[in-house]
């Protein structure tokens, strides 16, 4: 909180300097208005929208496909977009690079194996104005031990770790991560976010895609799911989660009536795995009462949805799927588009 | 929509004065590359042992019989040398595009064309290398060069190695990266036959005299050797020069723009 102060006292004392494009503590991190991007017929971004507040941690969470590393080429100026705009801190991408306040972990490459880890940093550091110390940020990235490790006799997670150091040199005000941990090990993507965690407890801005939910469920403030280029859903975890707000049914019936069961109340779906029946249902409670009074159904079981089977529904290609598992939801909780 | 705006404490919005604008050459940057290119075995490889051994192979035999003929072949071996040396930098640019490494740099203030600036100094600094130990390797061997002879040689074949530079960068360019050297590797052989590095001119078959006059090492190699012949330092091999450099120059612009659009 000392900090905060200080910085604010800093901010005064150099009001007479030139800020970038006059930014002030108003403006959003990130700011994408109708953001498209076309390769010839493939719509890779179709219209998104999302306005990124300072000190967020977002998490962009899609399958394969869904637009995330297009979206993220256009916020940090390596592609430029069909149509929209992009803005960071008020700039664009460009020279929010230029000025260091914008940094990004990408998902592979972008090394050189016959550098050590140490002359990674430091050369990279000679290319901003004013970097954090290279032993500062090979510390925050856990990488001192194996400084003066060729890059390419690091592992996965150590050259990721590389990565995330070479994006703290400009101490950026937004951190985009691009499928950080894709490829790692648990432990691997365990420290990887441990040192991650540590850095936005500072207050920096994280955008960051995965197809991890468990990663989206546990580091992201809010999630923003995306599915063929356009978001689909947005909301904290939670609110994912209450999305999907169906109960999953499961019982013991030997020799089951698939059409009797599916006119149960609320039921959208019915299962039959031998003896073992599996309904969703958006009134487990009436399913139940039925299922226990008319049937002989018995070791029943009642689990709810989790955000794994929101992001299955909502990201899901059969449109009716996310129809049924969002319309009822829709005016209750997190927005749905 | 979320409230994590509010509870956690704001970064610091920085001046811009104290982030800085673009960068366009990094001296670091120039340092680490070349320490890195001087490690590289199979580098070395190309620019120590081969010249100097072409140089003992083809000159060796001139050193007591004719002392002009060893200075002659000397020279054409630092230009040799000094080409494969400037090249092979230049054309590292493929390999360092298809890493993404190139990518990488765009997410720093180095602008995309100090990346290239860089590399024509890295180049034209390990250039020195093949050049110094080819003369080092004649002056042991008792060649018999006035200092300015020495000198002229020196910086001749040093300032014309600036074309191969623009050379490697085209083809680093123009080539994806599995088989740039593949591909450079008998193109600079060729061309050195051309320059009548590897033996006079007047041994080839005639097609080849004719098509040499044209060629950029043909210029290079009369540069070079000209403060020992005392001749073919002339304006038309310098605008023979000047113009190879220009086009391999704006050529690489051209595929470097188009690359830095890409996308």
């Amino acid at each position: 909180m000392s900090r905060a102060a200080d910085d604010a006292g800093h901010g005064s004392e150099t009001a007479g300097q030139t800020t970038i494009g006059g930014m002030t503590t108003d403006t959003p991190a990130l700011h994408l208005a109708g953001l498209t991007k076309h390769f010839g017929a493939v719509k890779a971004v179709d219209g998104i929208d999302l306005t990124v507040g300072r000190g967020e941690v977002v998490a962009f969470l899609g399958p394969n496909g869904a637009g995330k590393t297009s979206t993220i080429d256009m916020v940090l100026g390596l592609s430029t977009p069909t149509a929209g705009t992009v803005e960071v801190l008020g700039l664009r991408p460009y020279d929010a690079v230029g000025h260091g306040l914008v940094a990004a972990v990408m998902q592979s490459g972008g090394l050189l194996k016959d550098l050590t880890v140490a002359e990674t940093v430091q050369l990279t550091a000679s290319l901003f104005r004013s970097p954090r110390g290279t032993a500062e940020v090979l510390g925050r990235a856990n990488l001192t031990d194996i400084a003066d490790r060729r890059v390419g006799l690091c592992s996965g997670g150590e050259q990721q770790r590389l990565r995330f150091a070479l994006a703290l040199l400009p101490d950026p005000e937004l951190l985009v991560l691009d499928e950080p941990t894709t490829g790692m090990d648990v432990e691997s993507r365990r420290s990887f976010w441990a040192a991650i965690r540590q850095d936005t407890g500072r207050g920096r801005t994280v955008v960051f895609a995965t197809h991890y939910l468990d990663e989206a469920d546990a580091y992201a403030d809010r999630i923003v799911l995306v599915r063929h280029g356009r978001i689909v859903a947005e909301g904290t975890p939670a609110q994912l989660k209450a999305m999907s707000s169906g109960r999953t049914v499961r019982a013991t019936l030997p020799g089951a009536d698939q059409s009797r069961l599916a006119g149960l109340p609320g039921v959208t779906s019915v299962e039959v795995r031998g003896d073992t029946v599996i309904l969703q249902t958006r009134d487990s409670d009436a399913v139940l009462r039925r299922l226990l009074t008319e049937t002989g159904a018995h070791d029943v079981e009642v689990t709810s949805r989790n955000l794994e089977d929101a992001f299955v529904a909502l990201t899901s290609d059969t449109p009716d799927d996310a129809a049924a598992l969002a319309a009822p939801t829709a005016s209750t909780t997190g927005s749905l588009r | 929509m979320s409230t994590a705006t509010t509870t956690r404490p704001q970064h610091p919005v920085t001046p811009a004065g104290s982030r800085g604008g673009p960068v366009l050459l990094s001296p670091t940057y120039v340092a680490i590359d070349l320490r890195r290119q001087l490690r590289n075995r199979r580098t070395l490889i190309f620019l120590v042992v081969m010249p100097v051994a072409f140089f003992l192979a083809f000159g060796g035999g001139y050193r007591t019989s004719d002392p002009g003929a060893y200075a002659y072949v000397m020279a054409s071996m630092t230009v040799y040398g000094a080409m494969i040396a400037t090249t092979s930098v230049g054309a590292s640019t493929s390999m360092e595009r298809s890493s993404g490494w190139t990518r990488q740099l765009r997410l720093t203030p180095l602008r995309p064309v100090g990346y290239v600036l860089g590399k024509v100094v890295v180049a034209v600094l390990l250039g020195v290398v093949p050049i110094a130990l080819v003369m080092l390797t004649g002056a042991v061997g008792g060649a018999e060069l006035s200092t300015g002879e020495w000198i002229g040689v020196a910086i001749a074949s040093w300032a014309c190695s600036l074309v191969f530079a623009a050379f490697g960068l085209f083809m680093g360019y123009l080539i994806p990266a599995e088989n740039v050297m593949q591909f450079i590797g008998p193109l600079l052989a060729m061309l050195s036959f051309f320059g009548g590095l590897f033996a006079p001119l007047d041994t080839l078959p005639k097609a080849m005299q004719d098509i040499a006059p044209a060629m950029p090492t043909y210029a290079v190699g009369m540069i070079a050797r000209s403060p020992i012949t005392h001749s073919g330092f002339s304006a038309t091999h310098l605008a023979l020069l000047v113009g190879w450099t220009l086009a391999f120059g704006i050529g690489t612009a051209f595929l470097f723009r188009r690359d830095a659009t890409r996308g």
